[in-house]
């Protein structure tokens, strides 16, 4: 086991490429969940559920059915499949074992299917080579990044109520540039390197 | 069939990106030359309408239920041959978009224009506002495109266009160097300058749509 490759993956995926604010992966829920603190936590929490295991799973069949099969021109369509089924399962053992949780998720947990990070975790995870403890390692440290980012552009957000700033840039366009700002922030993680 | 409000729907006043605020991830992502935004844009554009016109034809035989599963599934396969036909006849567009081309999946304007357009008109309608729809989007990329890398590098056409050798279609142009780079504002190539380029974009639709809807209820006022 090589320690420092899954400490190098750890804080590549939350710091140095973050995945909202470098790779861009994942803006629409990223806009549309983060006017209220709480809600963007939750959804937070479960893209890092769904990312963790939907890494192990996607990994589990490109190895055990697509590859040997030489199938591999079906990975997109494959993994969107199990990501939709995944995401459709997750909801109902959450609705029948966690009620709380369900009830507070609500709307976002069917709409992680189009979330682009989780299919964009695992495609590569894919195409960088990772093993099975590497994948579900990106996978859910990318999710623990998405959750920073979301968590802390919507304390952000609350706070735009009160600013000044002119009409046109009302609504969305002040958010793209106030996450852009946060993103210059994250840029400053990017000379980071782990012997 | 009401082919100029479509067009002007597509390009102006139901703009997938600056109006409908869809499919941004890739809007900020791949911006950074020509031969990108020009490349993704048409790779869209072509998945967008094959997709409509699909689902424009099974409409009646979807069972609404499960219609969000199909469309995916439908996203997907066409997807998938513009991935494999990109790899095999312009690699370098394929290398330099990378992730991006199979997540158009997930690209929110093409599950949202099946949807809302294309499991309810009929086949000509549905093609034609898979390619207005595309154009639209094609043309905010290119904007994109064209703001950040003159602003940022001072160049124009990366990729795409050479002063020598013309128009490349293999990614291999130097572009044309307008002011030398150095004088640039290196940080607009970065994340921060393509979520800071989108929104004044945006913020300049806001203003545009506002004046207009203004000078329309001040001529109504004048009628009165």
């Amino acid at each position: 086991m090589d320690f420092t490759k899954l400490l190098e993956i750890t804080l590549g995926a939350i710091l140095i490429n973050n995945f909202i604010f470098s790779q861009f992966l994942g803006i629409c829920p990223f806009m549309g969940v983060s006017k209220k603190m709480d809600t963007a936590a939750g959804m937070g929490m479960a893209v890092i559920f769904v990312m963790g295991l939907a890494s192990a799973i996607c990994y589990v069949i490109n190895e055990l059915v697509l590859m040997p099969l030489n199938l591999g021109y079906l990975q997109t369509l494959a993994y969107i499949l199990v990501i939709a089924a995944l995401v459709q399962f997750v909801e109902m053992f959450l609705k029948k074992a966690m009620p709380s949780l369900y009830s507070a998720l609500g709307i976002y947990l069917p709409l992680i299917t189009t979330n682009c990070a989780v299919l964009g975790v695992v495609l590569l995870n894919t195409q960088n080579h990772y093993n099975f403890i590497e994948s579900l390692v990106y996978g859910v440290t990318g999710g623990i990044g998405f959750l920073i980012a979301i968590v802390l552009f919507a304390s952000i957000r609350e706070k735009l109520r009160f600013a000044a700033y002119p009409k046109a840039f009302e609504g969305f366009p002040i958010a793209l540039v106030t996450a852009g700002l946060l993103a210059l922030a994250f840029m400053g993680f990017s000379g980071m390197k782990i012997w | 069939m009401n082919v100029k409000k479509q067009l002007k729907d597509g390009l102006i006043t139901q703009n997938p990106v600056l109006v409908q605020l869809l499919g941004m991830c890739s809007t900020m992502a791949i911006t950074t030359s020509l031969f990108n935004g020009l490349g993704m844009g048409l790779s869209v554009l072509i998945i967008l309408t094959c997709c409509n016109i699909v689902i424009s034809l099974l409409r009646k035989i979807i069972p609404n239920d499960i219609r969000i599963a199909i469309y995916v599934v439908v996203i997907a396969g066409f997807v998938t041959v513009v991935d494999l036909l990109l790899q095999a006849f312009i690699p370098a567009l394929s290398s330099a978009l990378g992730v991006f081309i199979p997540l158009i999946v997930v690209n929110c304007i093409i599950i949202g224009r099946a949807e809302a357009f294309a499991a309810k008109n009929t086949l000509g309608a549905s093609a034609l506002d898979g390619i207005f729809q595309g154009i639209g989007y094609t043309i905010v990329l290119v904007a994109m495109c064209v703001i950040r890398e003159f602003l940022g590098t001072g160049a124009f056409g990366g990729g795409l266009l050479d002063p020598v050798k013309g128009l490349c279609l293999d990614g291999t142009g130097a572009g044309f160097q307008i002011f030398p780079a150095e004088y640039g504002v290196s940080i607009l190539t970065l994340p921060f300058g393509g979520f800071l380029t989108l929104g004044c974009l945006i913020a300049l639709t806001q203003y545009a749509m506002r004046k207009s809807e203004e000078k329309k209820a001040a001529k109504k006022e004048e009628v009165k």
